[in-house]
C-alpha cells in the first residue's frame, strides 16, 4: 500500500519531523507524530529530517514506463508563430544543450507549421543535433488536436527521455494533451532544471503557493519526461554558424492533422505601453502606490529612462493597472537590464517574475521588505517623495 | 444547455506566509476559498444557462470539506454538485486528477459543454483543463476571454494569447477554461443561499465513479515532490537610507551607466 507510514518503535519522539514539515501537518501526540493526511502532500520534508532514525517512510508504487532504460535524448517543441520560431524556443535549446551534454546524448526539435523547412537550420546553429519537421497548410495556426497527435506519435516512435516545451498559452495546451496521451509527467513553469547523471532523471524546480515556496519535482519511473517553461527564465543559447545538424522532413496521414477546432481570426493588439516581456527598463509599482492616479509617477520615471511601466499583483488585483502589466507568477515573467520595484513588498511570488533581471532597485519604506533581499541597489523611504526626485535626477543627466 | 463547471478549493495563497522562524509555510487560520479563477468559470456557466437554459452542475474533487466550495456554487445558481472524495485519491498530480474528474464527468454524461477556470492559484500549473479534455477526448479552447457566439452545435470564442487573442471555433461538446477579462462574477442572491443550506451534495468515491485503481492517487500519478524549499536570497545589496535627496543622488551615480 502506497503512502506514509511511521515506525513507532524507530521514533525517539524528536519532533524533528514536526518542524520540517512545510505544510504543518505533523502534530506531535503522546511524543509521536500523527499525520494530517488532508494536509499532508507527501513532499518527504519529514523523512529527510528523520532519515538519521528511519521512521518515517514514504512508500510509492506506482507504474513504470516499460523499456524505460531505452529512452534517450533531449528534445524541444519549437513552436512557430506566422512562421516565426519563438525566442522562447532558442532558450530551450540553450538549457536543452546543457542537460543533453551532462546526459551525453543528442538534442532534437520537433518544428511544426506551414512554410517552415528553412527554420530548421537555425535551430541547429541554436544547438539541434537533429530536427523534425513537419510542414503541412493545416498547421499554420497552433490547433491543440493535431499539433498533440503529431508530437505523441513522433515521441513513441523516436523515445526521448526528456522534453522542453515553452509556457506559452498553446504550448502548455498542447503538451498537457500529450502528457495524458501518453500517460506521463508533466512539471509546469519550471525555473530551474537539472539531471541525475546515475539515475538520469530529471530535477525540475517550480514555484507553488502563489511562489511562496519551491518545490522541487521528479517523475522518476516514466518516460519521456515532460516539462514547460517561460519566456525569459533560462539564457537563451547562442548561434553557432558552423554547427552540423540533421534536418528529417516527417510525413504524416490526412488523420494526423483533423481538428474540432479551427482558427478563425488572430489579432495582435497593438497596446499603448512598450511591452514590459520586450522592455530593456522596467518601472514597477505594488501596493503601497495606494490608488490608480499615483502610477503617473511611475510612467513619469519609465518614459525619462525609455521604459515600461509593471505592477506587482498586488496592484493589478486592486484594478490600478492592467493584467497585461503584471509582473510575477501568474503575470509575466521578465528580464530587463534595469527593473525599478516601487513600493513592492518583494512576495516571492512576484520575485520568480523579476529576479533574473540584470540589476533590481527597489524602494520602499519598510527596510525588512523582502524585495531589499533582491535588490542591487535600494532606498528606504517613501515611493511618492523618491521616485519624483530619482526623474528629476534623470531628466538632468540624461 | 447542460453545463459541467469545474472547482477546486483552495487556500487563499495570497494569506499564505512563511514563519521566518522555521522557513514553513503557516497554514493556520488562512481561509479556504473557491479558486479565484473558477469564480469566472461559475459565472460563465451561469451566464450560458440564463441565455440557453438547460442546468449548471458544479463538480469538485477534494477532501470532505470541500462541500463548503460546493455550496457556495450553490448559492451563486449552480443547479447541482458533486463532490469526488476518497483517501485513495490522496497524492493526485495533475495527471490523476485529469483522468478523476474525467471518470466523474463520464458518470454525469449528459454535457455540452465544460468550463474551468484557467488554472488554480495554489498550483498554478493550468494542466488540469487541458487534461481533462484530452482525457474525454474533446476538443478545448484554452484562455477564453468571450464567448461570441453559440449556435448548430459549435461555439466560437476568443481565447488570449500573448500577443492578443484569436478567434476560434470548436463543435461541441468541448471545454473551455477561462480568464478574468470574460466577466464580472455575481454576488450569492437571498434564494441562492437557502438553497445552498439545503442543497444535497452527492459526494462518490472511487468506486462509484468505476476508476482503475492503478491511474489515481499516489499510484495514478507519474510526478511527485521531492522536496520543498523557501527561495534563498541572491545577494545583499547596498542600500541607501537616511535624506531623500541624498539618497536619490547616490543612487544615480551608482547606476547611470546602465541607462542612457
Amino acid at each position: 500500500m502506497s503512502g506514509i507510514t511511521v515506525y513507532q518503535d524507530k521514533c525517539t519522539g524528536c519532533a524533528l519531523c514536526e518542524k520540517a514539515c512545510p505544510f504543518d501537518a505533523i502534530t506531535m501526540v503522546d511524543k509521536k507524530p500523527v499525520i494530517d493526511l488532508d494536509k499532508c502532500s507527501l513532499c518527504s520534508s519529514c523523512v529527510e529530517a528523520c532519515r538519521k532514525f528511519g521512521a518515517i517512510e514514504i512508500i510509492r508504487t506506482t507504474t513504470q514506463t516499460p523499456d524505460i532504460e531505452k529512452y534517450k535524448g533531449v528534445w524541444v517543441l519549437a513552436l512557430q508563430r506566422k512562421g516565426v520560431v519563438q525566442s522562447v524556443t532558442y532558450e530551450l535549446l540553450g538549457k536543452a544543450r546543457e542537460l543533453a551534454d551532462k546526459l551525453k546524448v543528442s538534442v532534437s526539435c520537433v518544428l511544426l507549421g506551414h512554410n517552415i523547412k528553412d527554420k530548421a537550420q537555425d535551430l541547429i546553429y541554436r544547438g539541434a543535433d537533429k530536427v523534425y519537421v513537419v510542414d503541412d497548410p493545416k498547421l499554420e495556426h497552433l490547433l491543440e488536436e493535431p499539433y498533440a497527435r503529431i508530437v505523441s506519435n513522433l515521441i513513441r516512435k523516436h523515445r526521448p527521455e526528456i522534453v522542453l516545451c515553452p509556457a506559452t498559452s498553446i504550448g502548455r495546451s498542447v503538451i498537457s494533451r500529450v502528457a495524458v496521451q501518453l500517460r506521463v509527467g508533466l512539471t509546469a513553469d519550471c525555473t530551474g532544471l537539472d539531471v541525475n547523471t546515475d539515475e538520469r532523471y530529471l530535477l525540475q524546480t517550480r514555484p507553488a503557493f502563489g511562489g511562496s515556496i519551491m518545490a522541487t519535482i521528479l517523475s522518476k519511473h516514466h518516460r519521456p519526461q515532460l516539462a514547460t517553461v517561460r519566456h525569459k527564465v533560462m539564457k537563451e543559447a547562442a548561434v553557432d554558424p558552423n554547427r552540423k545538424g540533421e534536418i528529417e522532413v516527417v510525413e504524416f496521414d490526412k488523420s494526423f492533422f483533423i481538428s474540432r477546432t479551427k482558427v478563425l481570426k488572430v489579432v495582435d493588439e497593438v497596446t499603448s505601453t512598450v511591452n514590459i516581456a520586450e522592455a530593456n527598463v522596467i518601472v514597477s509599482g505594488g501596493r503601497a502606490m495606494g490608488g490608480a492616479a499615483n502610477f503617473k509617477l511611475l510612467e513619469d520615471l519609465a518614459k525619462v529612462l525609455n521604459g515600461a511601466v509593471g505592477a506587482s499583483r498586488a496592484a493589478v488585483d486592486e484594478g490600478w493597472i492592467p493584467y497585461s502589466h503584471q509582473v510575477g507568477q501568474t503575470g509575466k515573467t521578465v528580464c530587463p537590464k534595469l527593473y525599478i520595484a516601487c513600493g513592492i513588498s518583494g512576495q516571492i511570488q512576484h520575485l520568480v517574475g523579476m529576479q533574473s533581471s540584470d540589476t533590481i532597485i527597489a524602494i520602499n519604506r519598510d527596510p525588512s521588505a523582502p524585495i531589499f533581499k533582491v535588490a542591487n541597489y535600494g532606498i528606504v523611504g517613501d515611493v511618492f517623495e523618491i521616485v519624483p526626485l530619482l526623474t528629476k535626477r534623470f531628466q538632468e543627466i540624461l | 444547455m447542460n453545463i459541467i463547471v469545474c472547482i477546486k478549493q483552495v487556500p487563499d495563497t495570497s494569506e499564505v506566509r512563511i514563519d521566518p522562524s522555521t522557513n514553513n509555510l503557516v497554514r493556520d487560520g488562512v481561509k479556504s476559498i473557491i479558486n479565484p479563477f473558477d469564480m469566472y468559470a461559475i459565472e460563465e456557466g451561469l451566464r450560458l444557462k440564463e441565455k440557453f437554459g438547460g442546468k449548471v452542475m458544479v463538480l469538485s474533487m477534494g477532501p470532505p470539506q470541500a462541500e463548503a466550495a460546493l455550496r457556495e456554487a450553490v448559492s451563486l445558481g449552480c443547479d447541482e454538485a458533486v463532490l469526488v472524495s476518497d483517501r485513495a485519491f490522496a497524492g493526485s498530480d495533475t495527471l490523476a486528477t485529469s483522468y478523476t474528474l474525467s471518470k466523474a464527468i463520464e458518470k454525469i454524461k449528459d454535457y455540452d459543454m465544460i468550463i474551468c477556470g484557467k488554472q488554480a492559484i495554489d498550483g498554478d500549473t493550468a494542466q488540469v483543463g487541458p487534461g481533462i479534455a484530452a482525457t474525454l477526448d474533446i476538443p478545448q479552447i484554452n484562455y477564453v476571454r468571450k464567448i461570441e457566439e453559440i449556435k448548430d452545435g459549435a461555439i466560437t470564442a476568443e481565447r488570449a494569447t500573448e500577443e492578443g487573442y484569436e478567434v476560434v471555433q470548436s463543435s461541441l461538446p468541448c471545454l473551455l477554461t477561462v480568464v478574468k477579462e470574460i466577466n464580472n462574477p455575481r454576488l450569492p442572491s437571498l434564494k441562492g443561499k437557502m438553497k445552498a443550506k439545503s442543497v444535497v451534495i452527492q459526494t462518490w468515491n472511487a468506486t462509484d465513479i468505476a476508476a482503475e485503481e492503478s491511474r489515481i492517487g499516489f499510484k495514478g500519478s507519474p510526478t511527485w515532490v521531492l522536496n520543498i524549499f523557501t527561495p534563498q536570497a541572491k545577494h545583499e545589496g547596498k542600500i541607501f537610507e537616511g535624506e531623500a535627496q541624498q539618497a536619490v543622488d547616490q543612487l544615480v551615480e551608482s547606476i547611470k551607466g546602465l541607462v542612457h
